[in-house]
């Protein structure tokens, strides 16, 4: 694994980026736009252990890692009750039926 | 043991301020408190009376502690009273203030004189509240018509009713006549004289809504402004030549006195001045360290000298403020016009007390009066007697009848005291007092009972209807006409304890101490017109202040009957009138008849009689010896044994006078002999001159009313077209520079702000595009961002 270097992984990363940008901004499901925003978590956490390991960082990557972890069950959590509300209120899940403070 | 003029000072200063509390507590209580409610009055009547009280505690006292000597000391020798037992007290109460040497304080001066005047004003005053209580008791009311003001929608004026604030002006004046009859130096009364003023001031025109009555105060005030300022010249003459204005000497301590007016002016033996400078100036005496009084020596440095010409300045000085008060000839034009005032007030302050005021002060300030300003003096009130009682003649309104007579006798007592009649002159104040305020009260009941018509005209034939006034009238009428009795005498015992004559009628060959039967005026017009006579027979030059007086004593006996027969004898001249007269309530002849009992017998023994003895005792030392001016080319004043040589033959042509005047009036007025109206045709200019008043209003309107009215337009006229025109230049200036700012303010400043709000505005709007609500397009814009940062980071660093 030493061997392959970094850019395998940072290209892998960054297609989950991209990835997720893309989802985020195409999904009109605002389940979907959650997953995009897991993928892009994950694509920086990629990041963080990939640097973690082929640089003198140590273990910093790694904890950083875990807290994007954590910090993401935590936005799922919010953001699922987010929509779990915004279906009550417009018996959907259409995020672009949520403009109601558009200028 | 408390000293006398303690005791005295300490009662008449009780009486004195007793109204002021009573003033205090009616006008406040008053407006606070109900309108019908009679308090006030109660309240006034129980202060006077109380004063009158101790006023007449305290002439008591005084008489008592000088032993009665003043009564005991027979007409004609008092000059040589000794000076055992102190009869004049002086001093003081309150020091006002000390301006270097000038010392203002409320000081107190009680000789007989002051304690005759307390008792006088307290009683008359009495008698006038009660009589009032009735007469003002239609006041008692919660809504007032007044049936003689006439507003625009042809109704009456309403107003609260204002009895309350009758009684408080009546005790403020009380208040104010006690002080000024009390007053220790003259600057005090200069004070209580300008109360007096503001108490009549208030009166005359309590019927404020009446235009007539609002004027006649003005005018009363005016005119005694110009009497005033005569007065003040005086203070002034007085203040810088005496350095005093105390009447009486100032104890300063330790056996040292300060010589007050009277004492600076004292005169020798044969009544004249210590002169310098070859007869000029006035040397003025003072004490020395032993408290004797001496002409000090030329070497003195405190000596002060005044001359004799600046004496009479301050004479004239003050009388002119007597002249203003007292209505004497020329400002006599006030009184007849202070008549508007309800009538209990003409009683009291324009015909008894205020109006006496005057002639009181020319009485207290007799030591500093020169020859020539007696003179004065006598011919002034000479006039004023004469003018007046020819306008009474032709008077139709009751009071005004009775407003003359009152300038004419107040003219008589001024020429008493001209002639060097003291005593005579206030003796005669005293009696006019009585039967004078009487008069007024029965023309009171008269009117009321009347129904408020004062025009004698549609009088007549009330006797029978107002029995009790139409006799007490006729008490004051023959009073004031002075008519007596002839060939009945009385001869007077005295009782050894009591001070009361015992009369006892005796035979006319029994002269010495023996009058006629007469009521009070007779005697005393019959002691001016002596001292009147025997002025003339020292100064033939001068006759004309024996025959003009003489004379006016006739036409008052005329034109006093003329009112009485044509209100109360013949046939009813208004039949619906007289249907409805009916006499005053007993509160309001109640006083009438005590006053007519006064009015009677108050002179009772004329000049052997108490009060003539007692005014008699305050006489300035000078007076009784006369005065020779022979030599000096000025005139000379009679003594006592002169006025009394020629008593007989003033009393007798009096006498004759009063008579003929009496009877012509009843053949006028009485039987009809001759129709009034006749005459009034037959000498229709003469009538017309005299119901004009002499012309007097119509001159001074011509001169003084119609130029200040002149000079007032013109100042109204630089008002309006220089002073408006200045100011409406500066206005229109400042318009016209406020448009402009305005502009600026709007253009600019204003244009500023909002091009500011405006871009703002603009701005907030076009970026409100912006917000579109789409969380997938703001989502793709923040990728882009960040991928346009990235690259631009790369882009301007390259080197990373």
């Amino acid at each position: 694994m030493d061997q392959l270097g970094p850019n395998p992984f940072l290209f892998i990363g960054a297609v989950l980026f991209v990835c997720g940008v893309v989802c985020m901004t195409t999904k009109r499901n605002g389940i979907g736009v959650l997953m995009g925003v897991e993928l892009v978590l994950n694509g920086a956490s990629l990041n963080f252990i990939t640097f973690s390991k082929f640089t003198p960082l140590g273990l910093d990557g790694q904890v950083f890692s875990l807290f994007v972890i954590v910090l993401a069950a935590a936005e799922a959590a919010v953001a699922l009750a987010i929509t779990l509300n915004f279906y009550n209120n417009h018996l959907t899940i259409d995020v672009d039926r949520g403009d109601e403070l558009h200028g | 043991m408390i000293d006398l003029g303690d005791k005295l000072s300490t009662l008449l200063a009780i009486a004195w301020l007793l109204p002021l509390l009573g003033f205090v507590i009616e006008v406040f209580g008053g407006y606070w408190g109900s309108r019908k409610s009679k308090a006030a009055a109660n309240l006034a009547i129980g202060c006077i009376a109380t004063g009158f009280l101790c006023s007449a505690l305290a002439l008591w006292m005084w008489g008592d502690a000088t032993g009665w000597t003043a009564l005991a000391a027979a007409h004609g020798e008092h000059g040589t009273t000794d000076h055992a037992t102190q009869t004049v007290f002086s001093g003081s109460f309150y020091t006002l203030a000390d301006f270097g040497d000038l010392h203002l304080s409320l000081d107190y001066y009680i000789d007989s004189l002051t304690l005759a005047m307390f008792v006088m004003v307290t009683f008359i005053a009495t008698c006038i509240h009660v009589f009032a209580t009735g007469y003002m008791a239609e006041e008692l009311v919660d809504d007032y018509v007044d049936h003689q003001v006439h507003t625009h929608d042809g109704g009456h004026f309403h107003r609260p009713g204002r009895f309350y604030k009758f009684f408080s002006y009546m005790s403020l004046f009380c208040f104010a006549m006690l002080g000024l009859v009390l007053a220790g130096n003259i600057f005090q009364v200069f004070i209580f004289w300008e109360l007096v003023g503001i108490c009549s001031y208030l009166l005359i025109g309590f019927y404020v809504e009446r235009h007539s009555a609002s004027t006649a105060a003005n005018k009363a005030f005016i005119v005694n402004r110009v009497g005033d300022f005569g007065f003040i010249i005086g203070l002034m003459i007085l203040w810088t030549s005496f350095g005093t204005f105390s009447f009486g000497d100032r104890d300063l301590g330790e056996g040292k006195k300060q010589a007050g007016l009277f004492s600076m002016v004292a005169r020798g033996e044969h009544g004249e001045f210590a002169t310098t400078n070859h007869g000029q100036d006035v040397v003025l005496k003072t004490f020395d360290d032993h408290g004797h009084l001496q002409v000090p020596a030329e070497t003195d440095s405190t000596r002060k000298t005044i001359a004799y010409t600046l004496l009479i300045v301050a004479g004239l000085g003050v009388f002119g403020g007597c002249v203003g008060k007292s209505a004497q000839f020329p400002l006599q034009t006030w009184l007849p016009d202070a008549m508007e005032g309800p009538t209990p007030v003409s009683a009291l302050v324009h015909s008894a007390t205020m109006v006496a005021a005057g002639v009181y002060l020319a009485g207290r300030f007799y030591p500093v009066f020169v020859p020539e300003v007696l003179l004065t003096i006598a011919y002034v009130g000479c006039i004023t007697a004469f003018v007046a009682a020819t306008i009474a003649i032709v008077a139709t309104d009751i009071k005004k009848v009775l407003a003359y007579s009152t300038i004419s006798q107040l003219g008589y007592m001024m020429l008493g005291l001209g002639v060097g009649g003291w005593a005579a002159g206030l003796f005669h104040l005293i009696t006019h007092a009585f039967f004078k305020s009487l008069m007024f009260l029965c023309s009171g009941s008269v009117i009321a009972g009347c129904h408020h018509e004062q025009e004698m005209t549609k009088m007549g034939g009330l006797l029978k209807k107002m029995p009790i006034t139409a006799l007490t009238m006729l008490v004051g009428v023959i009073a004031i006409a002075g008519l007596a009795i002839p060939g009945l005498y009385v001869r007077f015992y005295w009782l050894w304890i009591l001070p009361v004559p015992y009369p006892s009628i005796v035979s006319p060959e029994a002269l010495p101490g023996a009058y006629a039967l007469a009521l009070s005026g007779f005697h005393s017009k019959d002691a001016i017109l002596a001292t009147g006579l025997a002025f003339e027979n020292l100064n033939q030059v001068h006759f004309l202040l024996f025959l003009i007086p003489l004379l006016t004593a006739g036409i008052t006996s005329f034109y006093m009957f003329r009112l009485w027969f044509y209100t109360f004898l013949g046939k009813p001249r208004d039949q619906h009138l007289h249907e409805h007269v009916h006499e005053s309530p007993w509160v309001m002849t109640g006083p009438l008849v005590v006053l007519a009992f006064f009015a009677a017998f108050c002179a009772f023994a004329g000049e052997e009689g108490n009060l003539f003895k007692m005014l008699s005792h305050s006489q300035p030392a000078h007076v009784a010896h006369g005065f020779d001016g022979s030599h000096a080319g000025s005139v000379s004043l009679p003594d006592h044994d002169a006025i009394h040589k020629s008593h007989s033959t003033a009393g007798n042509a009096a006498l004759l006078a009063a008579f003929i005047g009496m009877t012509i009036s009843y053949l006028i007025y009485g039987k009809g002999v001759v129709d009034p109206d006749d005459i009034k045709r037959q000498a229709a200019a003469v009538h017309g001159f005299l119901v004009n008043k002499w012309g007097f209003d119509d001159l001074y309107d011509a001169m003084f009313v119609k130029p200040a009215h002149v000079v007032a337009k013109f100042a109204a006229a630089i008002d309006k077209f220089v002073f408006d025109e200045i100011l409406h230049t500066f206005v229109r200036i400042g318009i016209v520079i406020s448009k402009w700012d305005r502009k600026f303010d709007e253009g600019v400043i204003d244009g500023f702000v909002n091009m500011m709000g405006n871009s703002t505005h603009s701005m907030g709007l076009g970026l409100r595009n912006a917000q579109t609500g789409s969380i997938r397009q703001y989502v793709t814009f923040i990728a882009i961002s960040v991928v346009t940062l990235f690259v631009l980071l790369f882009a301007l660093y390259p080197s990373g």
